[in-house]
């Protein structure tokens, strides 16, 4: 039936977590996979294309880990939705690949059972091969494939063997698939939620499978064993997990600062570039200070973020994070938070929109929430901007603790601690009262370590930063010319003697923001710039700066707008603003992932209402007492 | 492997929550009615199921978690399991070897 072929066929990669689906969807694809989201979730759709032996060719997609098809998490209901043909807009797959790990075979092969009865063309991708032989698995992959009653295929999918060969059983399982007219008159779906009952069934017929088609068992990975002895003993094992997040963060601010000087240099050249292009007028406004100033301002982030992924993806590789997750679930529990929430968290410190979407592998709906409540509480690098200008502005260098670290090195610390705290007392809060309820078990498995491939990182990486570029040069994009535009209209009158925005809509609402700001030490000026600090809350820096009217257009700026700040703010107002910007709700993006993610209007708006309340609190606080300390 | 139910009907189950580090155990059955969950009824049954705690595993005990040795990393047979001990609870194991409960 080729006639009605209208697009080419499609397989869908199942598999436990860890089972290297991800490994293997590379191997298959190369470079030719792209990022898009599913119609109406967020979650990630991966998609890659290859031609297979046959010159076919064929679409892949790569569906988030799970145990069962009784999905429990965002994530998982996508990999069921996906496989049981329910996903708005996806077509049902042709074939599913079920990847499994071949050193966890009796662990695994349940849910191929399960897979199985949806009655469609399955192929089983025996991976992990290489680390079974070592383990001393003795499989038969011809029994395995009779007594399953489908193509059994090994594979290693850090190497390129196997591979060649379960593209060609997949060319025969749809040609097979195609002639019997399988992949278009929907076969007969025997699946079912199981019960108990059923699984222990599953359960039996796996352990009957496995008596038949292994020769000899795998031993235990005997360097994991060693390594958990170490990292998971109690008394070292968190001092090392604080090492390696210690290690993280030095590594996101000194790897990443030469890239972003560059980022900053090339920003600045075609700033003068247009500059010198383009005839005065709203069109080069627009184009400098909306939209190369306003989108340059949040790209030039990309080097952290990238840093920080690279660390959470090697993380995940080796197997380290699930760890992670263990050492810190009793701790995170006294505030009710799950050991998961571990890794959105850990995110949300590179920029709070991809933490949020982490949240999603958060299975209970009330711990998830919690999570993504206090995920902008934990300092995104987008608010080091502000940090960096007030302490350069406020804070004199001093060395402090017999000249172990200087003073601005101790403001900055105490600035990220305040955020963690605030975020650990805020979950606390919510889940003693709205969020109320026992928490979601933990029930995780702890994978054996594995040395991560630099070829699988780099393709993670090149994917989150396309993911995040592609935010930038839209929903960011828009928001600055929308900013833009409430700077700049109307425009001042003739022989204006105040700075342009002034006289803008961005600065009437500036005005009517100042007399609710000024209990808290804010001027006209600090309003002024929350309001499109609104959009990304580093545009606040450059906002100040155009306010300040510095005769340097642009470079040089910052050093010479902590000069004008030092002049002209006191020190309480300056600290008041850091203090506001511990809890600053001021980012679009950040309150419409979580509107996206939790697919409601009302955590947006409790998210935002509580946050002002507590960064005002906080400013306030910090106001009068450094008032009454210092001296207005 | 296979079992021997015949000494083993003798020696009174205990929870796999209650044990202590080193200590293996076969698992002789599932019961969640002592455990308290957000989750609907039969789930975390199902769900320990899946993770591979089913009659007749062999369980070890290899790590405790810190503060209050929770949670625990248990060896099902091939693979590892981290989960908490109010959780564990559900789970009735006889022990292969006698080590000190906690
Ligand atoms: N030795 C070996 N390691 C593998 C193989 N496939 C994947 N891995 C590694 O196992 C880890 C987990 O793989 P990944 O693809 O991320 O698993 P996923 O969670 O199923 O997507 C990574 O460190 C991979 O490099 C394999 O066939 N052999």
């Amino acid at each position: 039936m080729s006639e009605d072929r209208k697009s080419p066929p499609r397989v869908a990669l199942v598999g436990n977590p860890n089972s290297g689906k991800t490994a293997l969807f590379n191997a298959m694809t190369g470079a030719r996979q792209k990022v898009a989201n599913y119609a109406g979730v967020t979650v990630e759709k991966k998609e890659g294309l290859f031609v297979s032996p046959a010159g076919t060719r064929v679409r892949v997609m790569d569906l988030p880990g799970t145990y069962s098809l009784r999905a429990r998490s965002p994530d998982e209901e996508v990999t069921r939705d996906v496989v049981l043909g329910r996903m708005e807009g996806e077509e049902v797959p042709d074939a599913v690949v079920f990847v499994a790990d071949a050193t966890n075979l009796r662990l695994n092969l349940r849910l191929a059972l399960e897979l199985k009865k949806l009655g469609r063309p399955i192929i089983l991708a025996l991976n992990m091969m290489d680390a079974a032989e070592k383990q001393g698995l003795k499989v038969d992959p011809a029994e395995l494939s009779a007594e399953l009653g489908m193509p059994v295929v090994p594979t290693i999918a850090i190497q390129t063997g196997g591979i060649q060969t379960l593209l060609d059983q997949i060319d025969r399982t749809i040609q097979v698939a195609e002639l019997e007219g399988w992949s278009h008159n929907r076969a007969e779906c025997g699946w079912s939620e199981p019960s108990s009952h059923d699984l222990r069934d599953y359960h039996r017929e796996v352990e009957r499978v496995l008596a038949r088609a292994i020769h000899s068992h795998a031993r235990p990975h005997t360097a994991t064993q060693h390594l958990d002895k170490v990292l998971l003993m109690p008394g070292i094992g968190l001092p090392i997990l604080l090492a390696v997040l210690f290690l993280t963060f030095q590594a996101v601010f000194t790897w990443a600062r030469v890239p972003m000087e560059l980022l900053d240099a090339g920003i600045t050249l075609l700033k003068e570039g247009v500059d010198l292009t383009l005839p005065d007028g709203p069109l080069k406004s627009l184009v400098i200070d909306g939209i190369i100033a306003g989108v340059g301002s949040v790209i030039i982030f990309l080097p952290q973020i990238l840093v920080l992924f690279f660390f959470i993806q090697m993380l995940e590789d080796t197997g380290y994070m699930a760890r992670a997750a263990f050492l810190l679930d009793k701790l995170m529990g006294g505030v009710g938070l799950h050991g998961r929430a571990f890794i959105p968290l850990l995110s949300s410190f590179a920029c709070a929109v991809p933490g949020i979407m982490a949240a999603r592998t958060i299975e209970n709906r009330a711990d998830r929430i919690a999570t993504i409540m206090i995920a902008p509480l934990m300092t995104c690098s987008a608010r080091l901007p502000v940090y960096t200008l007030l302490i350069a502005a406020f804070i004199p260098e001093r060395p402090v603790l017999g000249g172990w670290i200087n003073l601005p090195g101790l403001v900055m610390f105490a600035l990220y601690a305040a955020g963690i705290l605030s975020g650990l007392l805020v979950a606390l809060v919510m889940k003693r009262t709205v969020l109320k309820g026992a928490r979601e078990p933990l029930l995780m498995q702890l994978p054996a370590y594995r040395l991560p491939r630099p070829r699988n990182v780099a393709l993670g990486l090149l994917e989150r930063g396309q993911a995040f570029l592609v935010r930038a040069g839209t929903t960011i994009f828009t928001l600055m010319v929308v900013v833009w535009a409430l700077g700049s209209f109307p425009a001042p009158p003739d022989g204006a003697l105040e700075p342009a925005i002034r006289y803008s809509i961005a600065g009437a609402i500036g005005h009517a923001l100042e007399p609710l700001l000024a209990p808290i030490g804010f001027n006209w000026q600090i309003a002024l710039a929350l309001v499109p600090g609104m959009a990304a809350r580093e545009v606040a820096v450059g906002v100040l700066g155009t306010i300040y009217a510095l005769s340097g257009n642009g470079d040089a700026l910052r050093s010479s707008l902590a000069t004008a700040l030092a002049h002209s703010w006191s020190l309480p107002t300056a600290l008041s603003l850091l203090a506001w910007y511990v809890f600053a709700p001021q980012c679009l993006a950040t309150l419409s992932v979580v509107r996206r993610e939790l697919n409601s209007r009302f955590w947006p708006l409790v998210m935002f209402v509580f946050l002002t309340g507590l960064a005002y609190g906080a400013a306030f606080v910090t106001y009068r007492v450094a008032v009454s300390v210092l001296g207005g | 492997m296979s079992p021997a139910p015949a000494d083993r009907s003798a020696v009174n189950p205990v929870l796999l929550g209650s044990l202590g580090k080193g200590t293996r155990a076969e698992i002789v059955g599932l019961d969640e009615s002592r455990v308290h969950t957000p989750l609907k009824s039969g789930e975390l049954e199902r769900r320990l199921i899946e993770m591979g705690l089913v009659e007749g595993a062999h369980v070890e005990v290899l790590h405790e978690g810190f503060p209050r040795r929770d949670p625990i990393a248990v060896r099902v047979n091939d693979h590892t399991v981290a989960l908490r001990r109010a959780e564990a609870d559900a789970v009735l194991v006889v022990a292969l070897t006698t080590m000190s409960a906690v």
